[in-house]
C-alpha cells in the first residue's frame, strides 16, 4: 500500500463514520424537489428537459475522477478511466445539444 | 481545508441544478437553465480533481479529451436523430455507473474488505444492475431508432418471454442478496462477475419486445434507471452531489415515463412486458369503407379557404425529413391572415417532445405549437386538419372500439374537424396494425406519397397559383 493510498485512507477515517440516514434523507429530499420542479416544466421542452437532465446525472464524473486519478490498481483505474470518459462524453454532447436545441425556441 | 472545500462545491452545485431545471419551465428563460447546469458542473469536477488524493492527472486528461472527442460530434446529430443520440447517453450513463460499482467492489475486495459493510455492498449491487441494465438496455433502444440491421425493428416475442425476462432479473438479484451477505468469500467474484453478465442480459431481453411506438415511455424509464444507478453509485462513494443530481434525473425520467403511458392510456408493466405489437390484428372491419384521394391541388384550394387550420404532426414528418417544407406551408398560410395552430400529441414522434423540437428547429414559433389537451375544444371551429404522418393519435376507434389494442388512449380530435386531410406515405395500417377509421370517414381526403414531397407540392401550388382562383 503507498504513501498517498494510507495518507487518503487516514483522511477518510476522520470523517465521521458514513451516515446511511442522512444519505436517504438527502435522496427523499432530492427527489420530492426534483418532482415539483420537473413538474413545472414546460411541455414544450421535453426533449431538452431530457438531455439536459441527462447531462446533470453525468455528475458520476466526480465518481470515476477519484477511481481514476487515486493511487489505485491499474486495473481499477482503468474502470474509472472508461466511465469518466463515458460520463464526459454526456456532459459534453448533453450540455451542448441543449443548447443547439433551445436556441430553435423563437416566440415569433 | 479541501474537504470543506468539496462539501461547498457539492452545495453549490446542487443548488445551481435545481436552479438550471427550474429554468426549464419557460423556453424564454431556459437558455440560462444551460448555463447553470455547466456552471454547476464545472464547479464539482474541479473541487474533486484538486481533492488531494488525486495523483495521476495525465489518465484524468486524457479521458476527459476522449469524452469532448465523441461529446461534440454527437451534440451535432440532426435533430431527428436526437432519440438515438439520448438513448445513447443513457447508456453511456449507465456504463458509467456500472464501471464505477464493479470498480469499488474489486477495490474493497483487494485492498479493504472492511469497506464492504452490507449496506455499501446492497449499494454496489444495486448500482450494478441498474447501470449495466441500463446500458444495454439503451444501446438496444438507440439501435433500434437507428434503425441498425441486426438489431429488429419490430417487436420480438416469444411464448414464456415475460417468465424468461423476470427469471433473470429475480436470479441477478438473489445472487446479489448472496454476495451482499458474504461479500469477500472466495467465490464472491466470480458470483459478482454472473450478476453483471445477468445485468447485460436483462437489458437486452427488456427491449427486444418493444416497439417503435413505444420508445417514448421506454425512454423515458431508461432516463430514470440512468438517475437511480447515479444515486445508487453516491451511496457507494458516499457523495451527497451523486445523490441528489441523480434524483433530479431520476425524478425526471419518472415523471415523464407517467406522463408517456398516461398519454397511451396504459400502464408501466404494459409497456415493458405487454409487447404492444403482438396484439391480434382486429378482424376486417365489415363494412371496409374506401378512403377518398385528394390531389394537391384540391388540399390547396380546400386550404386557402380556412380560416383556422391545425397540422398534427406526427413521426412521419420526422422520417421523411418535412417540417421545414411544414414551416414554408405555414408560411403561405399565415400571410392570407389563416390561423395556423399545431396539435402535439405527447406521444408523437419517438421521444417526449420530439415535434416540438423539429417545428422549432423550422422556425415555426412556439406560440403556435398547442398541446392535445387545449386543442380539442377548438377542433370543431376548426376548418382543416392536416395531419401529417400520424396514425394513431388520430384514430378515433381509440374512442369506442374495446378490441383495439390503442383503446382509450387519448386522441387528437382530428374527426371532428369541417374536413380533414392526411399525408400518408402507403397504404399499409399503422404502427400498431389498425386500420385507421379517420381515412375513410366522410371528411376525410388522402394525399398519398412523401410528406415533404406532397406538402413542398401544395406549397408551390399556394404560392404559383394566385391567379388560379
Amino acid at each position: 500500500m503507498t504513501a498517498s493510498l494510507m495518507a487518503a485512507q487516514a483522511a477518510a477515517a476522520e470523517q465521521a463514520p458514513v451516515d446511511y440516514w442522512s444519505m436517504l434523507f438527502v435522496f427523499v429530499l432530492a427527489t420530492v424537489i426534483g418532482l415539483g420542479v420537473i413538474r413545472r416544466v414546460s411541455r414544450l421542452l421535453y426533449t431538452p428537459l431530457m438531455s439536459l437532465t441527462n447531462a446533470i446525472s453525468a455528475i458520476a464524473v466526480v465518481g470515476s475522477i477519484v477511481v481514476t486519478g487515486a493511487d489505485y490498481p491499474a486495473t481499477i483505474r482503468i474502470l474509472g478511466a472508461v466511465a469518466l470518459f463515458a460520463s464526459m462524453t454526456n456532459i459534453v454532447s448533453g450540455f451542448l445539444i441543449t443548447d443547439r436545441m433551445l436556441k430553435m425556441f423563437k416566440k415569433q | 481545508m479541501m474537504q470543506a472545500v468539496a462539501q461547498f462545491a457539492a452545495i453549490l452545485a446542487t443548488a445551481l441544478f435545481i436552479f438550471s431545471l427550474h429554468w426549464m419551465n419557460d423556453p424564454k428563460t431556459a437558455r440560462h437553465a444551460v448555463a447553470a447546469g455547466v456552471t454547476g458542473m464545472l464547479v464539482a469536477v474541479l473541487a474533486t480533481w484538486f481533492q488531494p488524493e488525486i495523483v495521476h492527472h495525465g489518465w484524468i486528461v486524457l479521458a476527459i479529451a476522449a469524452g469532448f472527442v465523441v461529446g461534440v460530434p454527437l451534440s451535432l446529430v440532426p435533430l431527428t436523430a436526437v432519440p438515438q443520440r439520448t438513448a445513447l447517453s443513457h447508456a453511456f450513463g449507465g456504463l458509467a455507473a456500472g464501471l464505477v460499482g464493479t470498480a469499488e467492489y474489486f477495490l474493497g475486495l483487494g485492498e479493504n474488505p472492511a469497506e464492504l459493510t452490507a449496506f455499501r455492498m446492497s449499494a454496489i449491487v444495486a448500482e450494478v444492475i441498474l447501470g449495466f441494465l441500463t446500458f444495454t438496455g439503451s444501446l438496444m433502444a438507440a439501435g433500434k431508432l437507428q434503425e441498425v440491421k441486426w438489431i429488429p425493428q419490430r417487436p420480438v416475442t416469444y411464448p414464456g418471454q415475460n417468465v424468461v425476462n423476470i427469471g433473470v432479473l429475480v436470479v441477478a438479484v438473489g445472487l446479489g442478496v448472496v454476495v451482499v451477505l458474504h461479500p469477500t468469500a472466495p467465490w464472491s467474484g466470480h458470483a459478482f462477475y454472473v450478476i453483471v453478465g445477468l445485468a447485460v442480459l436483462f437489458g437486452v431481453l427488456l427491449i427486444i419486445p418493444i416497439g417503435g411506438a413505444d420508445m417514448p415511455t421506454v425512454i423515458s424509464i431508461l432516463n430514470s434507471y440512468a438517475g437511480l444507478s447515479a444515486v445508487a453509485m453516491g451511496f457507494v462513494l458516499n457523495n451527497k452531489l451523486l445523490v441528489t443530481a441523480g434524483a433530479l434525473d431520476g425524478s425526471s425520467g419518472l415523471i415523464l415515463s407517467i406522463i408517456m403511458c398516461r398519454a397511451m392510456n396504459r400502464s408501466f408493466t404494459n409497456v415493458l412486458f405487454g409487447a404492444f405489437g403482438t396484439v391480434q390484428k382486429t378482424a376486417a372491419i365489415g363494412e371496409q369503407k374506401e378512403w377518398k384521394q385528394e390531389t394537391v391541388e384540391g388540399a390547396a384550394q380546400l386550404l386557402e379557404q380556412a380560416s383556422l387550420v391545425v397540422i398534427i404532426p406526427g413521426y412521419g414528418m420526422a422520417v421523411a425529413q418535412a417540417q421545414h417544407k411544414v414551416r414554408e406551408l405555414y408560411d403561405q398560410l399565415t400571410k392570407r391572415g389563416i390561423t395556423v395552430k399545431f396539435a402535439i400529441h405527447p406521444v408523437a414522434g419517438r421521444m417526449p417532445g420530439h415535434m416540438n423540437v423539429l417545428l422549432a428547429e423550422a422556425n415555426i414559433p412556439y406560440t403556435a405549437l398547442v398541446e392535445m389537451d387545449e386543442i380539442n375544444p377548438e377542433m370543431p371551429q376548426c376548418d382543416v386538419a392536416l395531419v401529417i404522418g400520424a396514425n394513431d393519435v388520430v384514430n378515433p376507434a381509440a374512442r369506442y372500439k374495446k378490441d383495439t389494442p390503442i383503446y382509450g388512449m387519448p386522441i387528437i380530435d382530428a374527426d371532428k374537424a369541417r374536413a380533414v386531410l392526411a399525408i400518408k406515405r402507403s397504404k399499409n395500417p399503422g404502427f400498431a396494425g389498425i386500420d385507421n377509421e379517420l381515412y375513410v370517414l366522410d371528411n376525410t381526403w388522402m394525399l398519398f406519397g412523401d410528406a415533404k414531397a406532397v406538402i413542398g407540392e401544395v406549397v408551390k401550388q399556394l404560392a404559383g397559383g394566385g391567379g388560379l382562383h
